[in-house]
C-alpha cells in the first residue's frame, strides 16, 4: 500500500518531523513503512507501507493520518463534506434481507449525471495531484470517485447505473442457479451461499466483491446510484473465495470494515460526481441492522484499569512510566472515549492526586473492530507508548530444567553415529505411496494426505528408509561416491482417523574405506562395515541379549527394500530393533544406483526404552595375556555363531578374548569349506597362567568347535 | 701392504719411553679413535669400530699392552701404564657414544617420505546444521531456566489453531496454507487432523498438562503447504518459548529475548522490540537484532538497514489461557501472565553459516553436510 506524506500533512499541518523520522517513528508503532520515496520539492515522500492484516483501518490516508496524530499528540480534523440540498423524490428502495451477513446499506440517488474526465472535484482534496503522485491512472470521474474514497478512508463504495436497476436494492443470498457476469467479464453461476446485491429481479452483484457487468456506468449513463454498505467479513471471505476472486473491496469487508465510514464515502463520491454536473434526488437511504450495529459501532464500553496496564506491560526506561495521562491521551487519540470511573469517586473524596488505582470505561472506535478487550487496550497503549521505551528486565525462576527422558539416548545414538563418520542429514516428512509399500513396516498403516504438495509426497513417511534411499541417490547421481548418512527423525503410521508418531533412526552408506588416501588401496564397503556401526549403536544401551538373524526367503519377512541374504534383523532383549543390509539390487536397479548401497533402519521408540550403559571401570589384570591361534575347517552351512557360541558355553573365567581372525577360502579344501583363524586369548587377574592349564584348556576348546562343527586344520 | 709382520700389527713399535716420546705416540692413538668413531654410519660400524680398538685378540689396545707395555723398562711402566688407562677410557667413551646415536643420516634419508602429501582422513560425521542451531538455541534458554518440551508434527485443528486463538475463518486454516491428512472434511472441526503449522500447540499441551509456573522451549519439525524457493520451504523447524508465572510482563519478555540474542550472536548484538499480530499473543512484537555483519552500518545482508528480523513473540493471550484452563484451572489471566516467542530455525542457521538455499538443509548431499564437521 502506497501513502502519499503530502497529503497526511494536509491533515496535521503542525506535524513537527519529517518525512524520514515520521517513517522511523510510525513503523516504531507497528504501521511499518519498508520504503521511502522523495518525489521531489513540495510533492513529500511516498511511502511503501506493510501494515499488518489486523490493522485494515490503517490502510489509507486518513487512517496513518490518525496514527500520526496520536504518536505527536495532535489534533486530527473530523473529514466532513456539505453537499448540495436534494431535490425531492420518491425514497429509493433498499431491503436488506440477510441481515446475518449486511449490517448496514446506504444509498443515494445523482440524477442527471455527466460521465466523463474528472474535474478539478471540490475544495481540499488536491486529486489530481494525488492521483499523479500516486501513479494512479484517472479513468472516469464515477471509477475516480470511488478511488478516491478508497484512498482516503478505505472505505469501499459502488456506482451504478440507476436506469437498469429494476424496482430498488434487495441485499440476499443468492438462488441456486442464478447467473451474474461481472465487472471482469466473467459470467457466474452464483452459489445459494454467495452474498449479492440485487435488484427485484436480477443479481447486480457479489457483495463487498466485486459488481455487475450489466448496471455498470458506461459513458452514456446519466442517473447514477451510490452504494456504501457494510457486509460481514465472514460472508464477503467465502463469496469471494468461491469465485476465486481478490479486489480492494474484499480485501478490506473480510478484515473488518468501519461501520459508520459509509455516510462520509457516500459523501465523497457525490461530491466528486456533483462536480461535472447533476443533482441529488430524493432523501439519502441509510438501513441498518441492528444487531451488527451493536457489534461493531455501538460496542459496550470495556473496562480499563491502569493496575492492569502496569500488571501486563512492567517497568519502563522512563521513570515516570506509563501513568493515567498517558493512558487517557493515547487511546484518546486513537478513537476510545474513557470515562475514569475510579477517579471520580476519588474527586468526591478529595483524593484526586493519586492515580495508580485508575479505572476507566472506555467506548470502542467503530472502525477499529480489532479492538474488544482490555489488553487490546492495553496492547495499544504500549504500542503508541513505544515498545523500545520498556526496559530489559529479567524475572526471576526458582524451577530445576528438565531435560527430555530420551535426551541422552538421542543424544549417544547422533555422536555414535557421528563417530562412525556419519552426517547427520534431514529427509522429507513426505513419501510417495509406493516408496510407503515398499518400507512401511505395516502396510496396511499408511497415512495419505489430503492436499500434498506433489505425488511423490503424498503419504506420510511410514519409514526413514525411502528418503535416505532418496538422498544416497542424490550423491551418488552427482559423483559424490563416498556416501554416509543418518537421519533421526519421525514416522507414521495409522489412519487418517489417529496418527501414531514413532522415533526412528535411518543410516546408509557406499562407497569406499579408507574414504580418502593417497597411499592406501581402498576397500569397497561392506555389510560388516554397517553392521559395525549398529553394533556400536547398540553397545550405548544396556541390553542382556542382543543377536543378528536372517530369516528364510519364503517366510516373507525380509523388508522388501534389503537383499534377503545380506541383510539382518536387529533383535535385543527379544525384541526386534530394526533392520540394515545391502539395498536391494532390484530397487538399486530401480533407482539406477550401481554401487552398492548399505542402508538400515532402527526402531528408536523400542531402543529408547533401555537405559544407557554407564561406562564403569574395572581392573586391568597385570599379568601378562596368553594367545593361542587355532586354524579351523568349517563346513559352509557352519556359521561363526556356532563356533561363537561354543566358546561362549566353555565359560573359562581366564579365556578372556576369542574372535575370528582371518576368514578364507582355500582351494586345497573340500568345494563346501572353508578355513578360519580363531585367535583366542586366556588371561587371569591374579596370577601367571601355568602351562598345564593352559593345554587343558587348549584341548576344551578343540573339543568344543569340533562339536560345533569345525576340525582343526592338519 | 708388506709382509713385514709388524705391519699386521696395529700400532707401531716404540723406540723412546720417555715422557715426551709417549704422550705423543697416546695423543696419536687418541686422534685416531677419534677420526675412526666420526666415520660410524650404523650398527655395524659401531661394531668394526669396537673390534679394532677393544677386540681381545686383535683390538689396538691388546697391541698397545702387549707390545709397548711388555717392552717398556721398568721405570717408564707406571707412566705408560696410567696413559693406557686415560686412552682406554676416551675409547670407552666414543663407543658408548657412536651405539646410542642409532643410524646415521644418510640412512634415514633413504627412509625420506612427501610430507607435502594430504594425510589420510577419515570421514568425520558432522552434525546437522540446523540440529546444531536448534541445540543453541534450547542450551541458551536452559541457562534461562526454561526444560524442553516436544509435540507430535501431526496436530489437531484444536491444537494447532483453535486452542492458540485462530478464529475460525482464518486464513492460516485454509489448505492453500495448511496440509491436511486425507479425509478430514466430514469430522468436526477441532478433530481434524493436519501437519502443526508451528511449534506452538505444544504452549496449550504443556500447559494442559502443568499448573504455572512454566518455563519451557519447544524445538521441532513443522510444515506450510510452501512452493519451495531459496527461502521458503513446505519443511522448516522452529523454537519455540513459553514462560508464564504471577507477575511475567511485557519488560521480562523484552530482557529475555535481548539476553538470548546476545548469547547466541553475541554480547554487542543490539535489540528492537516492533509491534506486530500474532493470534495467540498480546501485545505482540517482532524483533530485529542489529545486523551480525555490519554491526548495524548497513550493509546487503541487511538491506542496508542495519537490522535483521528474527523474531515474533508478545504476551500470552488472555483467549488463550482461558482455553489452557478448561483443563488447568489455575491459568486464570486476572491472576497470572505470560509471554510467547517462536523463532525460525533456518533463517538463524542460514544467516549464521552462510547457506544461501534453505534446500540444501533437506538434500542430504554429502558435501554440503561435511562442511559443518
Amino acid at each position: 500500500m502506497k501513502i502519499l506524506t503530502k497529503w497526511l500533512r494536509a491533515y496535521l499541518p503542525g506535524l513537527p518531523v519529517d518525512d524520514a523520522q515520521l517513517a522511523e517513528d510510525l513503523t516504531l508503532r507497528g504501521i511499518a513503512v519498508e520504503g521511502i520515496y522523495d518525489l521531489g520539492a513540495g510533492n513529500g515522500s511516498l511511502y511503501e507501507m506493510d501494515i499488518t492484516t489486523n490493522r485494515v483501518d490503517a490502510m489509507n490516508h486518513y487512517g496513518v493520518a490518525r496514527e500520526v496524530a496520536a504518536i505527536y499528540g495532535l489534533p486530527l480534523p473530523t473529514l466532513s463534506y456539505a453537499l448540495p440540498e436534494a431535490k425531492p423524490g420518491a425514497k429509493f428502495d433498499v431491503k436488506i434481507e440477510a441481515e446475518d451477513a449486511c449490517g448496514r446499506f446506504t444509498a443515494r440517488v445523482l440524477r442527471g449525471v455527466n460521465i466523463g474526465e474528472s474535474r478539478n472535484w471540490f475544495a481540499g482534496a488536491e486529486v489530481a495531484t494525488y492521483f499523479g503522485l500516486l501513479e494512479q491512472k484517472k479513468i472516469s470521474n464515477a471509477v475516480d470517485a470511488t478511488n478516491f474514497a478508497w484512498l482516503l478512508m478505505g472505505q469501499p463504495t459502488h456506482a451504478f447505473d440507476l436506469d437498469k436497476i429494476e424496482g430498488g436494492i434487495v441485499v440476499r443470498r443468492a438462488r441456486k442457479g442464478e447467473k451474474l457476469k461481472t465487472l471482469d467479464g466473467i459470467e457466474r453461476t452464483l452459489d445459494p451461499e454467495d452474498l449479492i446485491v440485487a435488484d427485484h429481479v436480477k443479481p447486480l452483484g457479489l457483495a463487498g466483491v466485486m459488481g455487475g457487468w450489466d448496471s455498470m456506468i458506461t459513458p452514456a449513463t446519466k442517473n447514477v446510484l451510490v452504494e456504501a454498505a457494510w457486509f460481514d467479513p465472514m460472508a464477503v471471505r467465502r463469496t469471494a473465495r468461491r469465485h476465486g476472486l481478490h479486489t480492494d473491496a474484499s480485501h478490506r469487508f473480510e478484515r473488518g470494515a468501519d461501520f459508520n465510514a459509509g455516510e462520509t464515502a457516500s459523501a465523497i463520491v457525490t461530491s466528486i460526481l456533483l462536480a461535472n454536473g447533476g443533482h441529488i434526488e430524493g432523501e439519502f437511504v441509510d438501513v441498518r441492522v441492528p444487531a451488527i450495529e451493536a457489534r461493531t459501532a455501538k460496542r459496550k464500553p470495556v473496562a480499563l484499569a491502569l493496575s492492569e496496564v502496569h500488571r501486563i506491560l512492567g517497568t519502563t526506561v522512563d521513570k515516570e512510566g506509563i501513568t493515567a495521562e498517558t493512558v487517557e491521551k493515547v487511546l484518546g487519540a486513537l478513537g476510545c472515549g474513557l470515562k475514569n470511573q475510579q477517579v471520580s469517586a476519588l474527586r468526591a473524596s478529595g483524593l484526586a492526586s493519586q492515580r495508580e488505582d485508575s479505572e476507566w470505561q472506555v467506548t470502542l472506535p467503530s472502525w477499529r473492530l480489532d479492538i474488544e478487550r482490555e489488553i487490546d487496550l492495553i496492547e495499544e497503549v504500549a504500542r503508541v507508548y513505544g515498545y523500545n521505551r520498556f526496559a530489559n528486565t529479567l524475572h526471576a525462576f526458582g524451577e530445576g530444567v528438565k531435560a527430555l527422558p530420551w535426551a541422552a539416548a538421542e543424544a549417544a545414538v547422533r555422536a555414535t553415529l557421528r563417530a562412525a563418520g556419519f552426517h547427520e542429514a534431514i529427509a522429507s516428512t513426505f513419501c510417495s505411496a509406493a516408496d510407503a509399500a515398499l518400507a512401511a513396516p505395516q502396510p496396511g498403516l499408511i497415512v495419505p494426505l489430503g492436499n500434498p504438495l506433489s505425488e511423490e509426497a503424498g503419504v506420510l513417511r511410514p519409514s526413514l528408509v525411502p528418503g535416505m534411499l532418496a538422498m544416497i541417490a542424490g550423491n551418488l547421481h552427482r559423483d559424490v561416491s563416498d556416501v554416509r548418512l543418518f537421519e533421526l527423525g519421525t514416522v507414521f503410521s495409522g489412519t487418517t482417523e489417529k496418527v501414531e508418531e514413532r522415533p526412528a533412526l535411518a543410516f546408509g552408506a557406499a562407497g569406499t574405506l579408507p574414504e580418502q588416501s593417497t597411499l592406501h588401496p581402498a576397500r569397497d564397503l561392506d555389510f560388516h562395515d554397517v553392521k559395525g556401526v549398529v553394533e556400536h549403536v547398540l553397545s550405548r544401551f544396556e541390553m542382556s541379549s542382543v543377536y543378528f538373524d536372517r530369516f528364510p526367503a519364503e517366510a516373507g519377512l525380509t523388508p522388501a527394500w534389503l537383499h534377503p541374504y545380506r541383510s539382518a534383523r536387529i533383535a535385543a532383549e527379544g525384541t526386534t530393533m530394526g533392520w540394515f543390509g545391502q539395498l536391494h539390487p532390484r530397487e538399486a536397479a530401480a533407482r539406477k544406483l550401481k554401487d552398492v548401497v548399505l542402508v538400515g533402519e532402527i526402531y528408536l521408540d523400542r531402543l529408547y526404552k533401555l537405559p544407557i550403559r554407564k561406562p564403569a571401570a574395572r581392573e586391568i589384570s597385570r599379568f601378562q595375556p596368553v594367545r593361542r591361534d587355532f586354524s579351523l575347517v568349517l563346513g559352509a552351512e557352519v556359521a561363526w555363531e556356532k563356533i561363537d557360541s561354543a566358546m561362549q558355553a566353555l565359560a573359562i573365567p581366564e579365556l578372556v578374548d576369542w574372535r575370528a581372525r582371518e576368514l578364507f577360502r582355500d582351494p586345497k579344501l573340500g568345494a563346501n569349506e572353508y578355513a578360519l583363524l580363531l585367535g583366542v586369548t586366556f588371561q587371569a587377574p591374579d596370577r601367571t597362567l601355568r602351562d598345564d592349564e593352559l593345554q587343558e584348556w587348549q584341548a576344551q576348546v578343540v573339543e568344543a568347535v569340533g562339536k560345533a562343527g569345525a576340525r582343526l586344520r592338519g | 701392504m708388506t709382509n713385514d709382520p709388524i705391519s699386521n700389527l696395529t700400532v707401531p713399535s716404540l723406540t723412546s719411553f720417555d715422557e715426551a716420546a709417549l704422550d705423543k705416540a697416546f695423543a696419536a692413538l687418541a686422534a685416531q679413535a677419534r677420526d675412526s668413531a666420526a666415520a660410524i654410519d650404523g650398527p655395524e660400524a659401531v661394531e668394526a669400530f669396537r673390534l679394532e680398538w677393544l677386540g681381545r685378540k686383535q683390538g689396538r689396545l691388546t697391541d698397545v699392552s702387549g707390545k709397548w707395555l711388555k717392552a717398556a723398562p721398568a721405570e717408564a711402566k707406571k707412566s705408560l701404564g696410567q696413559r693406557f688407562n686415560a686412552l682406554k677410557t676416551v675409547v670407552e667413551g666414543l663407543l658408548e657414544q657412536a651405539s646410542g646415536s642409532g643410524p646415521s643420516d644418510a640412512a634415514l634419508a633413504a627412509e625420506a617420505i612427501d610430507i607435502t602429501l594430504p594425510g589420510t582422513r577419515r570421514l568425520t560425521g558432522s552434525e546437522h546444521p540446523i540440529t546444531k542451531t536448534l541445540n543453541e538455541i534450547v542450551s541458551v534458554f536452559a541457562a534461562l531456566g526454561y526444560s524442553v518440551g516436544v509435540g507430535p508434527e501431526v496436530e489437531t485443528d484444536y491444537y494447532n489453531f483453535e486452542s492458540m486463538n485462530f478464529p475460525p475463518g482464518h486464513p492460516a486454516r485454509d489448505t492453500q496454507d495448511t496440509l491436511v491428512v486425507a479425509n478430514q472434511e466430514r469430522r468436526p472441526l477441532r478433530d481434524r487432523l493436519l501437519l502443526r503449522t508451528h511449534t506452538s500447540p505444544v504452549q496449550m499441551r504443556t500447559m494442559e498438562l502443568q499448573p504455572p509456573p512454566v518455563r519451557i522451549v519447544i524445538p521441532g519439525k513443522v510444515h506450510r503447504n510452501d512452493a519451495a524457493d531459496a527461502t521458503h520451504s513446505p519443511i522448516f523447524h522452529q523454537v519455540e518459548g513459553l514462560c508464564v508465572d504471577t507477575n511475567i510482563t511485557f519488560s521480562d519478555l523484552k530482557g529475555t529475548l535481548d539476553h538470548a540474542m546476545k548469547a547466541l550472536f553475541g554480547s554487542s548484538v543490539k535489540t528492537r522490540f516492533f509491534p506486530s499480530f500474532f493470534p495467540f499473543t498480546e501485545p505482540s512484537a517482532d524483533v530485529q537484532i542489529s545486523c551480525i555483519f555490519c554491526g548495524g552500518k548497513g550493509c546487503r545482508k541487511c538491506k542496508q538497514s542495519g537490522w535483521i528480523e528474527l523474531l515474533g513473540c508478545g504476551m500470552v493471550d488472555p483467549a488463550v489461557f482461558a482455553f489452557a484452563a478448561e483443563k488447568q484451572p489455575t491459568y486464570d489471566p486476572k491472576k497470572i501472565s505470560g509471554f510467547a516467542f517462536g523463532m525460525g530455525v533456518e533463517r538463524i542457521a542460514m544467516m549464521k553459516y552462510g547457506v544461501s538455499e534453505i534446500g540444501q538443509f533437506y538434500a542430504g548431499d554429502m558435501r554440503f553436510l561435511g562442511q559443518f564437521a
